[in-house]
């Protein structure tokens, strides 16, 4: 039997050990976040949000055209990705829960999960944009979706999975048809998990360069038009930060800042989300 | 209700004149895959009649209560061979309607399973699927089940509080509401005091004496007390058969097998 001295002490080294590790991690994410608003802040202005991204050697200009492309692209790919995610799910939790299928299905989602994103955008560019002649906003927003859908399928099928089986076996008790059960009595259960599954998608989404660099390229101009190209703000930061114009890569600093901003917005309304529910 | 007092507890007598089977399990058999579960149970459930399943743990009684409702149809690899007759009807018949079976059976679960709704919704849902009820209709409905259930004078000033936000006694109470609410013609429970204190305990029992008047009533319990203070007749099952069933004062005094007798006296179990 060690005495209980030297428990303690045994304790406190591991708890000071994973502590260190902890505080390494998270000091370097806190840098990275400092700096971007240490950069990013001063460049901020009015400008950034109506004026279209300036071309080489000129002075001022804003992010307008790349802020507007990448919340066309992003709404588009949720606005397909999240109901086919959902449904996915729905399948695997409820109606196919023991079959092969599901985990066939499931095993292939895990991939896609973690496919590297430029992928998913060389596969757009294959059958979307080399066949029909060019790069548009919908190319972008396709690959885009094909991120989404990965995550909405899993954070469905994850929540439904919490809904506890009694729960349905009480309704399915009262005579509700399947549909009925999963709509008004599953559904309402998870909500708040399945809204955050489509929330932290589109964070995820929002950040993505690599499948828009070949899908959607880029555009100078403000174009509203989904068939052309289409500035987003990832790929702007991207070949901003590329040049030597000091004026690019300041606003390539305030759009990351945007950028991040927006993610960390909407993961900490995510989070709100789902522990709100749960008191 | 009976009084706990004595250590005998008395069941609640039988009327008298000929009893209606309600519900007659014949010959039936259960599977879970491969393993027989059931092995070819025979019993009635008598119309208005409180019928109580006792027996130890994995003996079937669960089973074959959710057998009745069909509720294992939920899940893939578990049948039933033999017949169900509900009303004359075998209801292990493949062509069988499940919601309407689960309509006219309802049922009752162990851990009490209110809906993430209103109290009123937890109610009104089930109703709302059969009948186009008013919203005067869906009221008196509503309340008319709360108060069947012993809970209305608890719950009608917060109607539209979650379900969740209830006790676990009040819970159970709730779901008893909501199964009544839709107007079944037998309700399974399922040890729907397991999970209760003593007084909730007692609230549900004395609930189910009432109900008798009006339903046909299956309890499973592991509670011996519960099964001599709440049934009229009692099935005691032991791995998977029918051992005995008889009315539950000759179960409980004068048992015709050992096994049942060893069960009621402690001996295993």
């Amino acid at each position: 039997m060690v005495s209980y001295a030297a428990r303690k002490r045994k304790n406190s080294i591991t708890m000071g050990l994973c502590t260190a590790a902890a505080l390494f991690g998270i000091m370097w994410l806190l840098l990275i976040l400092v700096v971007l608003v240490w950069e990013g802040f001063s460049g901020l202005s009015l400008a950034v949000f109506t004026e279209i991204t300036p071309s080489m050697g000129s002075v001022g200009g804003g992010l307008l055209n790349a802020i507007i492309g990448s919340i066309m692209m992003t709404v588009v790919a949720v606005l397909v990705g999240a109901p086919l995610g959902v449904l996915a799910g729905t399948y695997m939790a409820e109606y196919g829960r023991y079959n092969k299928l599901t985990n066939v299905v499931r095993f292939i989602n895990d991939i896609l999960l973690s496919a590297p994103s430029i992928v998913i955008g060389l596969f757009i560019y294959e059958v979307l944009v080399a066949p029909f002649g060019g790069f548009s906003g919908w190319a972008g927003a396709a690959a885009l979706a094909v991120i989404v859908i990965p995550v909405v399928v899993r954070t469905t099928e994850d929540m439904l999975l919490l809904v506890p089986g009694q729960l349905r076996e009480a309704a399915t008790a009262l005579g509700l048809p399947r549909s009925i059960v999963i709509k008004q009595v599953a559904y309402k259960a998870a909500i708040t998990g399945i809204v955050t599954g489509v929330l932290l998608a589109v964070a995820r989404v929002s950040g993505e360069t690599a499948p828009l660099l070949f899908t959607a390229l880029s555009n100078n101009f403000l174009s509203l038009d989904m068939g052309q190209p289409i500035a987003s703000l990832p790929v702007v930061i991207y070949n901003f930060t590329k040049t030597p114009d000091e004026n690019m890569q300041q606003l390539a600093w305030t759009g990351a800042l945007l950028i991040t901003f927006t993610v960390l917005a909407m993961s900490i309304s995510a989070r709100a989300l789902s522990t709100r529910k749960k008191k | 209700m009976t009084t706990q007092s004595a250590t005998q507890p008395v069941p609640p007598a039988i009327p008298a004149g000929p009893l209606t089977e309600k519900v007659s399990v014949r010959n039936l058999k259960f599977y879970y895959g491969n393993s027989l579960a059931l092995k070819g149970i025979n019993l009635p459930l008598y119309d208005r009649i409180v019928t109580a399943f006792i027996g130890p743990s994995g003996c079937g009684k669960s089973t074959l209560l959710r057998v009745l409702n069909r509720m294992y149809d939920l899940y893939p690899g578990q049948r039933a061979e033999g017949e169900v007759l509900v009303d004359g009807q075998n209801v292990l018949n493949p062509g069988q309607d499940l919601n309407a079976l689960r309509a006219k059976v309802g049922m009752v679960f162990q851990k009490p399973t209110p809906f993430p709704m209103s109290i009123y919704d937890n109610i009104a849902f089930g109703v709302r699927l059969y009948e186009s009820l008013n919203k005067a209709e869906m009221d008196e409905r509503v309340e008319s089940s709360l108060r069947r259930a012993a809970i209305w004078d608890e719950v009608k000033d917060k109607l539209g509080a979650s379900g969740q936000s209830l006790s676990g006694g009040q819970q159970q109470r709730l779901c008893i509401a909501r199964t009544v609410a839709v107007k079944p013609e037998v309700i399974l429970f399922d040890e729907p005091c397991s999970a209760l204190d003593p007084i909730s305990t007692s609230k549900v029992e004395e609930l189910i004496d009432e109900l008798k008047e009006d339903y046909t009533i299956a309890i499973v319990t592991h509670n011996m007390q519960q099964a001599a203070r709440v049934s009229q007749f009692t099935a005691f099952m032991y791995l998977g058969e029918l051992v005995e069933f008889a009315e539950t004062t000759k179960i409980f005094t004068a048992p015709q097998d050992k096994r049942t007798q060893d069960y009621i006296t402690g001996r295993f179990g």
